[in-house]
């Protein structure tokens, strides 16, 4: 807005016709911003090996001096809006790369520490009697089965139908109020889906039960509305022109429903449904309030403790026996074999939805 | 097979909308009837009325009556899945099921409603209804193969055999053609021409010439203006309707003076 | 065309065959059952919350009566959630802009898988992780910090020597959560029209100018919709929580010494197993207080996100 400015010079932007604008501007040199990288980072090196700080100061401080360094560098040379887009670029860039930290640090310390008890009497033996060192998990996985597997038939038939009735049938009020509480449903803690279990059989069975069933259902409130919105979106992809070909043959529509629609977007579900099961398996909190622990093989659901992976690892972490190392490394083990479990579901889902996707074109 | 479908005071609802209005016309068996006119003028939904495949949409609703032969389709105990399983559709864009091989989709009908029928027999009929759809010669060797690998317009000839392979009544078809290229658009109107010895055939086209190649009768739909139901202005022999209109609107549209 | 007397206005017919009254009554009843176990949820919380909002006063654990028994552990819960969304929605935006507009086409699919994955650990693996990597490593940085910036209440100090701190706790949850609010920016960013982004690019705009100008108006509220969510799964996370931070304290904005008030979610976890009687009531009125809240706020979060859906015209 200043307006003793008279010389075109001093305000290019307005006066100067955009044909004029010189299509090379000043640029860093070809290199210069990751040459740049290279030297802070060797610098930070330096001072971490040879100075002997440590490593997250160091890390810090070449990161600062790169983005330092080249924002001011190409101001000076680009100009202000080249240079904020440097200084963006490298910020978020670095945002990314400090939020790969906890990841690789998570799966590093997991695994070399859980390998130190991949042995065959891990994966076999309960704790039965084990007070020191040996003992295994086989109960614990046996009852993470279990229990998965029955949330797994609680959840998948009512999220299925739940879907199948928001996207075919569903109108209305109630439709909507469906929707809206299966979005609202899933962000119920998991441990209030526990208390909620446990409530319940409390109502049945009395106070202090535990119950591999109770587990089921605590997971299955929290299974059930990532099935619906899973399955809603993959029915809702089926082109509405199958149900019209299929209606103009005169099928009934709940069998265009089971025999066209269903089986269209069955990749998607099954894909779906997987990652249900991945995301509840893990589940520690609400199985700590409704299944509880047990040292032996309990595969009756319906009958007293049961132990989970989960549960299992927290508690041989949180007390741990005789010898706290060796229930450490138990801890550590099952920890490493739920990742594992985790990590195959979700390359087993992905692979589900790459090839069994129906060829449409 | 091939049954006359009297039609008669139709007004076609969307819920309170008024769509298509007073809609009455005679479609002759063993003939293929056109509808032709503007895009929006209800054509298409007064198609959808004949199999009651309007219901799909809620709230939508129809006065006045449609009898084929000596039945009132629209009779309070006539069940629509059954309307539908004697006037069978095409559609506008191909649309075979995804999941299914050719043999499957041709005898899906049949298999989606639970009728079993010998080895044989089903052989015989998906083999009689790709033929009478033209395309038997061209996917006999690979009957086990996903339907949606075929070409734009064998898809739509997979589109009819499927349709002919319940053998209904009559055959409705929702602008077969728009999505196909010139050949395929050939392959299908000459089909037309041979099926209409067995079936009552109702098209409805956005292109004029078509109408006037394979019908016989030709209805022309029109509205009257923004937010006005459609109607039918006029319906005679093909030939006539080209040549000699009665209605001056027919005349306009047909000489390409629409407006 | 006013022949309407003889042929009564015809309804929507209800499905007439069996088969599909069946099958629509089935999938219906699965709806109805949601909405009924989501009220289950509800009620039977409040029926066995009930015994501890009358019962005395001394007879709630810490005998000073439900509100003041529930009150730290609120504080802690919604401090420790806030902070972690502080520190965790700035990066996730960073994270879904790099994934979206900065990595090359080829590795960006591969990032947000990567980042998905993170999102399926489970959580005992972050506590185990807090409690073993973490919380050693703040040692010294959270002594420097109650020594130099002890002035900021936040890092009064002293620095807890074990490192099962608030501090440890607010960055695990961060971590969780980030994955989850990534999620769903990435979704909005890689939403954002073409049209948009090329108008700003066609206009001279440099890479980040594009993003200020298209991407991150359309991310907005979806940016604010995540956060909630991310909110919720925070105030709600039990293990990681409960294994990292030693509480022992009340209410206390000091983020670094070893009294810590504790989160309604561990503390339930941690003396659940071992309560009996009333004391179990005030764990789950203390329960119902999280589902409460987390209730509202996703509630709000779905609001704020549905709202940008019927507004951007996208799908």
């Amino acid at each position: 807005m200043s307006t003793s400015t008279t010389t075109p010079e001093q305000d290019p932007e307005l006066h100067t016709p955009l044909g004029g604008v010189p299509l090379t501007a000043g640029q860093l040199p070809r290199g210069a911003a990751p040459g740049m990288l290279v030297a802070s980072a060797v610098a930070g090196l330096l001072l971490w090996l040879l100075a002997g700080w440590a490593i997250v100061p160091c890390a810090l401080l070449a990161a600062a001096a790169y983005v330092v360094i080249v924002y001011t560098w190409s101001r000076a040379v680009e100009g202000p809006r080249k240079a904020t887009d440097r200084l963006v670029t490298a910020i978020v860039s670095g945002a990314f790369l400090l939020a790969l930290l906890p990841l690789i640090s998570v799966l590093f310390t997991v695994v070399s520490k859980g390998l130190e008890r991949f042995d065959a009497e891990f994966f076999t033996y309960s704790m039965v009697g084990v007070t020191g060192e040996g003992g295994g998990i086989y109960h614990a996985m046996m009852g993470t089965l279990i229990i998965t597997g029955l949330a797994a038939l609680i959840s998948v038939p009512i999220g299925m139908l739940t879907a199948i009735y928001l996207v075919e049938y569903g109108r209305g009020k109630l439709a909507k109020a469906i929707t809206f509480f299966v979005d609202v449903m899933t962000g119920i803690p998991s441990i209030v889906a526990g208390l909620f279990a446990y409530a319940l059989f409390v109502m049945i069975f009395g106070p202090g039960v535990r119950m591999g069933i109770a587990g089921a259902v605590a997971l299955s409130v929290l299974m059930i509305p990532t099935v619906v919105r899973s399955t809603e979106e993959m029915l809702k992809l089926v082109p509405n022109e199958l149900r019209e070909a299929s209606y103009a043959l005169g099928v009934p529509r709940w069998r265009t429903i089971v025999k066209v629609v269903l089986p269209t977007a069955l990749a998607g579900i099954a894909t779906g449904v997987t990652l249900a099961i991945a995301r509840v398996i893990g589940e520690t909190a609400p199985l700590l309030v409704t299944a509880g622990l047990t040292d032996g093989d309990n595969f009756d659901p319906f009958d007293g403790r049961m132990t989970t992976l989960s549960v299992y690892s927290y508690y041989e972490y949180v007390s741990p026996g005789l010898f706290a190392e060796a229930s450490f490394d138990r801890a550590w083990g099952a920890a490493l074999v739920l990742i594992i479990i985790v990590m195959v579901l979700n390359l087993i889902a992905r692979i589900i939805s790459k090839l069994f996707a129906p060829k449409t074109r | 097979m091939a049954k006359r479908i009297e039609v008669k005071d139709l007004d076609i609802y969307y819920d309170k909308f008024l769509a298509v209005q007073g809609v009455s016309m005679t479609i002759q068996p063993r003939s293929v009837t056109a509808l032709i006119g503007p895009s929006g003028c209800g054509k298409s939904t007064f198609l959808r009325t004949l199999n009651r495949m309007h219901e799909l949409v809620p709230n939508a609703r129809v006065e006045g009556s449609i009898v084929m032969d000596d039945d009132d389709l629209y009779a309070p105990s006539v069940d629509p899945v059954n309307v539908r399983r004697q006037i069978g559709m095409v559609f506008q864009r191909a649309n075979p099921f995804p999941t299914m091989s050719i043999y499957d989709n041709v005898a899906a009908g049949l298999k989606l409603n639970n009728r079993r029928l010998k080895k044989s027999e089903m052989d015989d009929l998906v083999e009689r209804s790709l033929k009478s759809a033209n395309l038997w010669e061209e996917v006999k060797d690979r009957l086990q193969k996903p339907g949606s690998g075929l070409s734009g317009g064998q898809q739509q000839r997979l589109c009819i055999a499927r349709a002919v392979a319940v053998q209904p009544e009559v055959l409705l078809m929702d602008e077969p053609c728009s999505a196909l290229d010139p050949i395929s658009t050939q392959a299908i109107e000459d089909l037309m021409l041979e099926l209409k010895a067995n079936y009552t055939i109702v098209i409805v086209t956005h292109n004029m010439q078509q109408a006037a190649r394979v019908s016989d009768t030709t209805g022309f739909f029109n509205l009257q203006g923004v937010g006005k139901p459609g109607e039918l202005v006029e319906i005679d022999e093909t030939t006539k309707i080209f040549s000699t209109p009665s209605q001056k609107a027919t005349e306009d549209y047909i000489s390409g003076r629409f407006g | 065309m006013a022949s309407t007397t003889e042929a009564p206005p015809r309804k929507d017919r209800a499905p007439q065959r069996p088969g599909d009254r069946i099958f629509a009554g089935i999938s219906t009843g699965s709806g109805v059952l949601i909405l009924l176990a989501l009220a289950g949820v509800a009620v039977f919380l409040v029926t066995e919350a009930w015994p501890s909002l009358t019962a005395p006063a001394e007879d709630i654990p810490g005998g000073e009566g439900l509100a003041l028994y529930i009150w730290p552990l609120l504080f802690g819960t919604l401090i420790s959630a806030v902070l972690a969304l502080v520190i965790a929605v700035p990066l996730a935006v960073a994270i879904a802009l790099f994934i979206t507009h900065y990595a090359p086409r080829s590795i960006a699919k591969a990032l947000g898988y990567v980042i998905d994955l993170l999102a399926a650990v489970p959580s005992i693996i972050f506590g185990l992780w807090g409690i073993n990597v973490l919380a050693p490593v703040t040692v010294d940085p959270t002594t420097w910090l109650s020594e130099h910036l002890g002035w900021i209440p936040f890092f009064a100090g002293p620095a807890s020597s074990t490192g099962r701190t608030m501090l440890v706790a607010i960055i695990v949850l961060a971590v969780m959560v980030l994955p989850i609010i990534t999620a769903v920016v990435r979704e909005a960013f890689t939403q954002t029209p073409k049209l948009h982004e090329e108008a700003a690019l066609a206009i001279g705009s440099t890479r980040w100018e594009m993003i200020r100008m298209a991407a991150l108006p359309f991310a907005r509220s979806s940016i604010i919709g995540a956060s909630m969510l991310g909110l919720g799964r925070a105030l709600g996370e039990t293990m990681a929580v409960a294994m990292v931070l030693s509480a022992s304290g009340g209410v206390s904005f000091n983020l670094i010494s070893s009294e810590n008030p504790p989160t309604i979610a561990a503390n339930i976890a941690l003396q659940f197993p071992e309560s009996s009687g009333i004391a179990i009531n005030t764990l789950i009125a203390s329960g119902l207080v999280l589902f409460a809240i987390t209730l509202v706020v996703n509630m709000i979060a779905r609001a704020v996100i549905n709202r940008r859906k019927d507004f951007s015209g996208a799908n």
